[in-house]
């Protein structure tokens, strides 16, 4: 039973780790970087309850850590989001390497 | 047996939405795409949280993610882009090659890493109450205080987040 393995678990969640990685990098609009920042929130989440599960005496804290995460993901979509906004409204751009400003 | 079968074949099922979706989600072109990606990638992830015993956080998973983050993204695409700069910003083949061989490296180095690992289980690892009551008692009574501390978080990133956008304005009408 592949569904009942630690190590599947694991394996899935490095894999969104890694394309979460991937797609950091390779975006070039600040939207498409928050998707994968969200990607590997997610792997982040999935690995808490996966030791949760198989691992854990009690099954209470990963749980309650994974809505945790989930609550902060959200409240760090809604701040990027925002932050984006003004930064489109300034600039007219949402290329990350066109708001130089503070380049030396 | 069938009713085993039936489980392994939805697990896999969900281990591709998971997998299609995340492709889609970082190497789409077209933003609107890759959010569309990343709801299928997080109902994969709500589907495996029911194998691991816990379908309240599957209903959060979709009700949170899917439900606000995603639609949250989809407003800041359609606020913020339009479909000209949609095409010119995403396809950036510029740092195509450093990416994957960042995101290539990452998943070797972790991979050896878990293979080797013995996991050692906690005692009475396994078992256990899954119920939403003790869920609920323990965030209560023993996570107090990080609870509060959450919502607090949440209110100011609310606040924050308006504060933001609306200053952004004023200055755009000077």
């Amino acid at each position: 039973m592949i569904s009942c393995n630690l190590h599947t678990y694991l394996i899935i969640a490095v894999f969104m780790l890694a394309i979460g990685l991937y797609g950091m990098m390779q975006h070039r609009s600040m939207i498409g970087m928050l998707i994968s920042i969200e990607l590997i929130l997610n792997g982040a989440g999935l690995n808490f309850m996966a030791f949760n599960r198989f691992l854990a005496p009690e099954p209470v804290t990963g749980q309650i850590f994974t809505l945790f995460i989930m609550g902060l993901a959200a409240a760090e979509a809604a701040i990027a989001v925002s932050l984006i906004f003004a930064v489109y409204r300034k600039y007219q751009t949402s290329d990350p390497e066109q708001i130089t400003d503070l380049r030396g | 047996m069938v009713y085993g079968t039936l489980t392994e074949i939805c697990f896999y099922l969900f281990v591709i939405m998971i997998v299609f979706g995340a492709l889609v989600a970082v190497s789409s072109q077209v933003l609107m795409k890759a959010v569309l990606g990343l709801a299928m990638a997080m109902f994969g992830v709500a589907g495996l949280y029911l194998y691991l015993n816990s379908p309240f956080l599957a209903l959060m998973q979709i009700l949170i993610y899917v439900g606000a983050v995603c639609i949250m993204i989809v407003f800041g695409i359609m606020v913020g882009y339009t479909p000209k700069q949609l095409a010119a910003y995403a396809i950036g083949p510029k740092n195509t090659i450093l990416a994957l061989v960042t995101s290539l490296l990452t998943l070797g180095v972790l991979q050896l890493g878990l293979s080797q690992t013995q996991w050692v289980k906690a005692p009475g690892a396994g078992g256990g109450d899954y119920s939403l009551a003790a869920l609920g008692e323990t965030l209560m009574t023993r996570y107090g205080l990080a609870f509060e501390l959450i919502s607090v978080v949440l209110m100011i990133a609310m606040i924050g987040a308006v504060a933001i956008t609306w200053n952004g304005k004023r200055r755009g009408l000077k």
